[in-house]
């Protein structure tokens, strides 16, 4: 029997399966507040799926207001948090949206898919800010790479974006993989999306106009991801076929092509008035976001859904999470234009409802009412907990522990070596090789580059000219945030605002994905707070603010969390996409310099990891006044043609920078190091540094640009030949490094 | 006259199109947008066949492209001697569609590649062709799942012998073609059918880090000048 608002009225005494569904009775008892009656199953579906800490950021929600409260002033910024994706201002007519999302959980427990799925779900957010999604990168963290766990999720996760956004058509340029035994039973899956379209085009999720027409369009809607909704349809009807559904969804990225394609010819033809993707959450999520933020009221006919499986019981079809689905609001009068434009591009378009003005979200299945709530009370006045934290009892022992007692090495040949074919720092070329990176012809740079860089004036035919581009970075380093949380996260957001600062660009605004354990633990919720209020502070220092993101919790094994993980993206424009600046040594006879300050700093480096086993001590020192001057000088230079190549120096320091540069384009060098001691001018990854070449003849003009902004500037020395040389230190061929660089992965993988 | 206009042709998943056209204009030729569903060729001189996921590639590739209603249009007009290139799918597509001979099957190694590709020009004669020199090496990209060459060993002689392997890599075999195959020519040398993407090497700035594939682009249009 249908669980209808008339039958629930009259039998509030009805047991429901609220905890099942991860529902505090208090959660449960506001709901029945809220209703003045207790909710019908399919109201209970939406409350527990929208006030879940996935939908609803209820324990993160009080932090996370400072990424607004702190926000610096940038005239950049045209939509920031709180919409699907935010918006950034790139200049001559065009804006950026971009956004960072976790897939952690579906990744573990089904790699493939898991991954596959993330990608689209990114890829919807870009689509529905009324943006083309023009490329993609993934930011990736797995257990040891020797360990059975990494074997089984890595090829899986790598197969799953491959399959996904090759199929798609969107150029992978950049991202990370790392390795640390914290993320067996844990892998980070984080993938961003970015998008362009014209400054004018902006499209919002809001249901407007009392009348218009709710559309649903995309794929038909299935059962998968409603594991919740089971418990339900099986509490409720006692239906045993219901109950054993996969929870990860299954990915169709043609469909998700045929969609973005139909999507952007539906804005071009100005049809829609809002639109909406649906994620986690599905139905409940895109119907009472888009009430909510509209004139506050809609009517759906549930039955209209077209499924995939006719036994779907409305409670599934409110949660299920079927991918390559959107909702969009048009005026009656549009709708032939619309359904014309999806017919065309073979995407199924179903009208399931309108707009009202009545402030009540109301839905029917089988001629009877079985949802009738406020849309608000379910999309933004969710719980909200001031959830209690303190530092971690073993905080002071680890800081305490510093790399000092570490035994230095006297071979710092073998030492580069052995970095360079450390999982981390080694050359991920068997991952990347898998992706699309070229697809679509504006692709300017790709790993191994620092950041991706994109041309955008080709990017939609017949729109302004420009001479423009954008980079993109992320970055995120676990040790750093573990050891400290506030300077782990401002050293994440360096490291990417660097690593778009070297390519040229002008680090603009940031988005993040923050990966934590469980927040019922008070000393992983004080990680918490301390990265999110670092992270914060930084943005304001640095002048680029948050423009939205993710936080991804209950990332832990039993009562062991990962190391808290804030990634950190960071979004920047090139005036002129043709002085981009690429990051090896690309002829002979060029000047080498390095560019800061190199102190002994190896707390939670590289070498302790990789040499030690070893995290303790303090990560580097943040300088968030250093990395701003680095930052101009560098877009100074880039701009006025004095760099020739530019690399960010961190993970295993000047040394690992060195062979980089040298890889890349296999051109050698020598250098002498400035400092006393050779191990610290090597693999410190002190902050604030990039290791540039220019030409003889610019120097002088580069020195004095550094002087003027205050950052130190050491002349190393030259490239050319088939070494890498540091004086009086060591001598290794480019090809040696190469050969250590490259055998890691494929020995582990393609064995 | 005007310039030449190369057809480029969109199915469902296609997504190389936008990249195909700007290296057409680019050579300065005219690019003119063909749609799957339409019997129109819109009297192009020649038709480019770009890369893609034509239906999501969940079946063969390019299996259910061949039956597209443009696909009736194309096939007799290129075996009446119309100037077809399909690279990637669009290669996977004229084979499916019996206007090149062989198949594309899985890579040896079950990985989609993606890598800059030495490849050489074994057959500068094609209509595609023509503004290479015989035995030219080119920097290429390839991209792609499903690009091992194989045929029959009596059709693998005949195009070896008749020089219809018009592309071979170099150095590395990166999907296990049979000879190392990169792309074929039908009898005419009208169509040819190419596994690496010479549109993603068109520009010093973007794409694969080489300007090598500038000439499928110029051998066409120049062909239509000379006309």
């Amino acid at each position: 029997m249908t669980d209808s608002v008339e039958r629930a009225a009259k039998t509030p005494d009805d047991p429901q399966p609220y905890a099942e569904l991860g529902m505090k009775p208090d959660e449960y008892n506001r709901v029945r507040e809220i209703l003045g009656r207790r909710p019908t199953s399919s109201e209970l579906a939406i409350y527990s799926v929208m006030w879940s800490e996935h939908c609803s950021y209820k324990s993160s929600k009080v932090h996370l207001r400072q990424f607004g409260t702190k926000a610096p002033k940038s005239e950049a910024l045209l939509v920031g948090m709180g919409e699907n994706a935010g918006v950034v201002d790139i200049g001559d007519g065009w804006a950026a949206t971009f956004k960072i999302e976790s897939h952690n959980h579906p990744s573990y427990v089904e790699p493939h898919q898991g991954a596959a799925t993330g990608v689209g779900g990114i890829v919807r957010d870009i689509m529905s800010m009324g943006a083309r999604p023009v490329a993609v990168m993934d930011s990736l963290r797995f257990g040891a790479l020797d360990a059975p766990d990494t074997r089984r999720v890595l090829p899986g996760v790598v197969e799953g974006i491959s399959f996904y956004g090759n199929c798609l058509g969107l150029p992978n340029i950049g991202g990370e993989l790392l390795f640390d035994d914290c993320y067996i039973g844990n892998p980070l899956v984080n993938a961003l999306c970015v998008g362009l379209l014209r400054k004018d085009q902006i499209k919002l999720a809001t249901a407007p106009g009392p009348g218009n027409k709710v559309v649903l369009f995309g794929a038909r809607t299935g059962p998968d991801g409603i594991g919740g909704a089971s418990v339900l349809a099986s509490a409720t009807f006692e239906d045993e076929s219901h109950a054993k559904r996969p929870a990860v969804q299954v990915g169709d990225p043609f469909m998700e092509k045929l969609l973005i394609e139909c999507c952007l010819e539906l804005f071009e033809a100005d049809v829609v008035v809002g639109i909406q993707d649906l994620g986690a959450a599905g139905v409940s999520c895109a119907t009472t976001e888009l009430a909510a933020k509209g004139t506050g009221g809609m009517r759906v006919d549930l039955n209209r859904v077209p499924l995939r499986d006719p036994s779907l019981l409305p409670e599934e079809i409110l949660m299920s999470e079927s991918q390559e689905r959107m909702m969009a609001v048009v005026v009656p009068d549009d709708i032939d234009a619309f359904m014309a434009i999806c017919a065309r591009w073979d995407v199924p378009a179903t009208v399931i409802g309108e707009v009202t003005d009545t402030g009540r979200l109301v839905m029917t299945w089988d001629g009877e009412v079985i949802v009738d709530i406020p849309p608000g009370t379910a999309a933004d006045e969710g719980p909200v907990y001031e959830r209690p934290y303190h530092e971690p009892s073993g905080q002071a022992a680890l800081n305490a522990d510093g790399p000092a007692r570490l035994a230095r090495p006297s071979d710092l040949r073998a030492t580069l070596l052995s970095l360079l074919g450390s999982p981390n720092v080694a050359s991920k070329e068997w991952v990347t090789s898998q992706y699309d990176r070229y697809v679509r012809g504006n692709t300017v740079l790709a790993m191994p580059a620092d950041a991706g860089v994109l041309r955008i004036g080709e990017i939609m035919p017949g729109a302004e000219e420009t001479d423009r581009g954008i980079a993109l970075a992320t970055d995120g380093n676990g040790r750093f945030a573990r050891l400290d949380p506030y300077a782990g996260a401002q050293l994440a957001l360096a490291e990417a605002y660097r690593n778009v600062a070297v390519t040229g660009a002008r680090p603009l605004a940031v988005t993040n994905c923050l990966n934590f354990g469980s927040p019922e633990d008070p000393e992983v919720m004080w990680q918490f707070a301390e990265a999110v209020r670092g992270l914060a502070d930084a943005c304001k220092t640095l002048g680029v603010p948050v423009t939205g993101g993710n936080v991804s919790f209950y990332n832990q094994t039993g009562a062991t969390a990962i190391n808290p993980t804030p990634v950190v993206g960071v979004l920047g424009v090139l005036d002129d996409v043709g002085k981009r600046v690429r990051h090896g040594f690309t002829e002979p006879g060029l000047r080498i310099l390095l560019l800061g300050e190199t102190r002994d700093e190896l707390g939670g480096s590289e070498w302790a990891h990789v040499a030690h086993r070893h995290l303790g001590g303090l990560p580097p020192e943040v300088q968030l006044e250093a990395e701003r001057s680095l930052a101009a000088i560098l877009v100074t230079a880039a701009e006025r043609g004095l760099l020739v190549g530019s690399h960010d120096v961190s993970d295993g320091g000047l040394a690992v920078a060195l062979a980089e540069a040298a890889m890349a384009h296999g051109v050698g060098g020598t250098v002498r190091l400035p400092g006393e001691d050779a191990f610290v001018d090597l693999f410190s990854e002190s902050s604030a540094r990039a290791l540039v070449t220019v030409r003889p003849e610019s120097f002088e003009e580069f020195a004095e640009l550094c002087a003027r902004h205050e950052v130190p500037c050491s002349n190393l020395g030259a490239t050319g030949g088939q070494e890498l040389r540091v004086e009086d230190v060591l001598e290794i061929p480019v090809t040696e490094l190469r050969a250590a660089h490259q055998a890691t992965l494929p020995a582990t993988f393609s064995a | 006259m005007g310039a030449a206009r190369v057809g480029v042709v969109t199915f469902p998943g296609t997504l190389d199109d936008q990249d195909a056209a700007r290296a057409i204009r680019h050579a300065g030729g005219e690019a003119v947008s063909l749609w799957h569903a339409d019997r129109d060729l819109r009297g192009v001189d020649a038709v480019f066949l770009p890369g893609g996921f034509s239906y999501g590639d969940y079946l063969r590739c390019g299996a259910i492209s061949r039956f597209a209603p443009l696909m009736e249009e194309l096939v007799p007009a290129a075996n009446a001697g119309l100037p077809v290139l399909g690279t990637c799918n669009g290669f996977q597509i004229l084979c499916e569609a019996h206007l090149l001979p062989g198949a594309l099957t899985r890579n040896v190694g079950l990985h989609y590649v993606c890598r800059d590709q030495r490849v050489r020009v074994e057959n500068a004669t094609t209509a595609w062709t023509g503004d290479y020199a015989p035995g030219q090496e080119l920097l290429l990209p390839v991209k792609h799942g499903e690009g091992r060459y194989v045929a029959d060993q009596a059709t693998i002689e005949s195009l070896e012998a008749s020089g219809r392997v018009v592309v071979r890599y170099l150095d590395v075999n990166p999907n296990g073609s049979t000879n190392f195959i990169a792309g074929v020519s039908n009898e005419a040398g009208n169509v040819v059918g190419l596994m690496p993407h010479p549109e993603h090497a068109v520009e010093e700035l973007t794409g694969a880090p080489s300007v090598d594939g500038r000439g499928f682009f110029t051998s066409i249009l120049k062909r239509f000048v000379n006309l």
